[in-house]
C-alpha cells in the first residue's frame, strides 16, 4: 500500500501543523502563565486550570549560542537561541535558514516561525520541527 | 547594591556568640584526576586531614553530611564512615546538582543551627573520570517509530531540535542575554574571565591546571558553544573537599591556638529559582542567585564592597561576567566594564576565582561547593602561600547547580 504523502508528526505536541503552523501554550486562566509542556499546576500561581492558546509566529532574538559540540546525531554548528514572540512568550528553539556565525546571527534581530522535516522513521512516518528564520 | 562598610559587622566576628556556627577545620586533595583512587579514597584523604587541622576526631563529630551527585544513591556517606570510623552519627547523603557540596556544608550548619549537633563533618566529593559536561545525551531505539512521549509530546529527543540543553550553551546563552541587555559586553569580555581565572591557577597547587593563557589562545581555541570556547569551559576531574563545623558554644571551651584558626559562617544560604517567565523554557541562573545574595548579605550584615575576596560558580566564562552583577560585586549593567577594570583580578577591588576558579581549579561536581569554602577559609586564616590575598577578613562562596539550586555561604575572619 502506497500513501501519496507520507503521514507527518509535529516533534512535539506543542507544534501544530496545517496551513499556518504555530506554537500553542497551556496557558493558566487564572495568572496567564504560559507553559509548552503538560502541567499538573501552574507553577506561578497553583491553580490547575489551563486554556490552548495560540502563540505569536513573529519573534525577537534575545539570546543566541552557536553549538559546535551538538549532542550524538545532531548535524553542528547550529543556532540555538532563545526567543520571545510579539506577544510575550519566551520560546526555547533554533534559529534556521541562517548562518551560525556570530558576524551573521544578531541579538535583537526580527525573526519568525518555520517547519522543516528532521526525517522519517521506519513506517515513513516524516517529523517536522519548528525553527525560527530572520524575518 | 553597593552597600557601604557597616560597623558592627567586623566587630561581632570577635565575640563568639553560642548559637553561632564556625569552621574549625578543612582540606581539600588537589583537584586532578585519579585513575586509581575510588570516591571514598578522595573523600577520607579530605575528611581525615579536615578532622587532623580542626584538632579533632571523628569520634567527636555529631552528623556527618556527604555531597556527591553520582554517588549520593550509593550511600556515600556510609561508605566513607567505614573508613573513617563508624561511629553510628546520623548521615546525610546529599545531592543538589552543582550545589551538592555546598548543600552538604548547609545540612551539618543546621544540625548545629537546631541545637542537634556541637560538632559536624562535611564532606563533597566526586570522580567524573572523562564522562564530561559537553556532551548531550542522544535517544536510541532498535526500531525507530515516532510516537509522541514524555510531558513534551515529543517523537525523539530534541536536544539540538529545540535548542541546546548542553551546559556549555545553556550557559552561553545566559550570558548573551545579558550583552544584549547591556553595552560592553561581548566575546572579548567573557574571554577575559577565562584569562583571569587560568592566570591565577598558576599559583594554587590544588588546581587542576595551571597554564597561563594568552586572550588569543582562549579566543581561537575550540569553540564548545560559542562564545564559550574549550579554554572558557571548566575540565572534568576528580576530587574532595571537608569541612569540620563546630558551634560557638564548644569553640569558646577550646584552646586559642584553635579559635583563632577558626573562620565564622556569617551567613550559608540555599535557593532555588522562583517562578519567572522566561525560565519555564531555559534555566534562569540569575533570580535566584540574586535572592541568595540579598539575603546572605542582610544575614551576615555585610555588602559585597566589605568583600575582600569572592568564590563564585565559573563552570564557564559567560556564568562569571553574568554573577558580578547577580552578587551586587559591580553596578548593575556594568558587568563589562568591571571585568575590562581589571577589579576581580588579584590585585583588583574584588578578587573574584583567586583560586583559578572552577575553569582552572577544576569542577568535581560534589566536591565544588566544600572546595570553595576552603579556599576562602584559608585566605582568611592568612595560610593561602603563593596565592594569598593580603589581609582578608570577610569572603564569599557561591555555587549554583541547574535545576536550579543556589548556595551562598559568607565567612569572616575570627578576631579572637
Ligand atoms: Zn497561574
Amino acid at each position: 500500500m502506497e500513501a501519496d504523502t507520507p503521514t507527518q508528526v509535529p516533534l512535539v505536541s506543542y507544534l501544530r501543523l496545517g496551513s499556518e503552523a504555530h506554537l500553542v501554550a497551556n496557558e493558566c486562566t487564572n495568572c496567564g502563565a504560559r507553559f509548552f509542556d503538560r502541567r499538573n499546576a501552574c507553577a506561578q500561581c497553583g491553580l490547575r486550570e489551563f486554556k490552548n492558546v495560540r502563540v505569536d509566529n513573529a519573534a525577537k532574538l534575545k539570546a543566541f549560542t552557536i553549538v559546535h559540540r551538538a549532542a550524538p546525531g545532531i548535524p553542528a554548528p547550529y543556532v540555538s537561541a532563545i526567543v520571545e514572540t510579539t506577544d510575550g512568550t519566551t520560546v526555547r528553539s533554533n534559529v534556521v535558514n541562517c548562518e551560525p556565525d556570530p558576524e551573521v546571527v544578531q541579538l535583537g534581530m526580527e525573526l519568525k516561525l518555520t517547519t522543516y522535516s528532521i526525517g522519517s522513521d521506519d513506517d515513513g512516518t516524516e517529523a517536522i520541527a519548528f525553527g525560527y528564520q530572520p524575518a | 547594591m553597593a552597600t557601604t562598610k557597616s560597623p558592627t559587622a567586623k566587630s561581632s566576628a570577635g565575640r563568639i556568640s553560642d548559637d553561632s556556627v564556625w569552621i574549625l577545620g578543612t582540606h581539600m586533595t588537589r583537584f586532578a584526576r585519579y585513575p586509581d583512587k575510588d570516591v571514598v579514597d578522595l573523600a577520607a584523604e579530605a575528611s581525615i586531614a579536615a578532622l587532623e587541622d580542626g584538632n579533632v576526631t571523628i569520634h567527636d563529630m555529631d552528623v556527618l553530611a556527604a555531597g556527591s551527585l553520582f554517588n549520593a544513591g550509593t550511600g556515600v556517606g556510609q561508605r566513607i564512615q567505614k573508613q573513617i570510623g563508624q561511629t553510628g552519627i546520623p548521615v546525610f547523603n546529599v545531592a543538589n546538582a552543582c550545589a551538592t557540596g555546598a548543600t552538604a556544608v548547609r545540612t551539618v550548619y543546621l544540625s548545629i543551627k537546631a541545637g542537634e549537633a556541637d560538632l559536624g563533618l562535611a564532606v563533597g566529593v566526586e570522580q567524573m573520570g572523562k564522562m564530561g559536561l559537553l556532551g548531550g545525551a542522544g535517544t536510541k531505539k532498535e526500531k525507530k517509530v515516532y510516537e509522541p512521549s514524555g510531558r513534551y509530546g515529543a517523537v525523539t529527543g530534541i536536544d539540538g531540535y529545540i535548542g541546546t540543553e548542553g551546559m556549555p550553551g545553556v550557559f552561553a546563552q545566559a550570558g548573551m542575554e545579558y550583552a544584549n541587555t547591556y553595552d560592553g559586553v561581548g566575546f572579548e569580555q567573557f574571554a577575559r574571565v577565562a584569562y583571569k581565572n587560568h592566570l591565577h591557577s598558576t599559583l594554587n597547587p590544588l588546581a587542576q591546571y595551571r597554564k597561563e593563557f594568552t586572550m588569543d589562545e582562549i579566543m581561537t581555541s575550540p569553540t564548545m558553544s560559542y562564545p564559550n570556547t574549550l579554554l572558557m569551559c571548566c575540565p572534568t576531574g576528580d576530587g574532595a573537599a571537608a569541612a569540620v563545623l563546630v558551634s560557638g558554644q564548644r569553640l569558646k571551651a577550646m584552646p586559642a591556638q584553635v579559635r583563632r584558626r577558626a573562620v565564622k559562617i556569617s551567613a550559608s544560604v540555599l535557593t532555588s529559582d522562583p517562578y519567572t517567565e522566561a525560565s519555564q523554557v531555559q534555566p534562569d541562573v540569575n533570580t535566584l542567585t540574586r535572592n541568595a545574595a540579598t539575603k546572605a548579605y542582610e544575614t551576615a550584615g555585610v555588602g559585597p564592597k566589605d568583600l575582600d575576596l569572592v568564590e563564585l560558580h565559573d563552570c564557564f566564562a559567560t556564568a562569571e561576567l553574568i554573577h558580578y552583577d547577580n552578587l551586587g560585586l559591580c553596578e548593575p549593567g556594568a558587568a563589562g566594564d568591571f571585568i575590562d577594570s581589571g577589579a576581580p583580578f588579584r590585585d583588583g577591588t574584588t578578587p573574584v576565582n583567586v583560586s583559578g576558579g572552577l575553569i582552572s581549579k577544576g569542577h568535581p561536581i560534589g566536591a565544588t561547593g566544600v572546595a570553595n569554602v576552603f579556599e576562602v577559609t584559608t585566605h582568611l586564616r592568612g595560610e593561602a602561600g603563593d596565592r594569598q590575598i593580603a589581609d582578608a577578613k570577610v569572603g564569599l562562596a557561591h555555587v549554583i547547580g541547574l535545576g536550579s539550586a543556589c548556595a551562598i555561604h559568607v565567612l569572616e575572619k575570627a578576631a579572637v
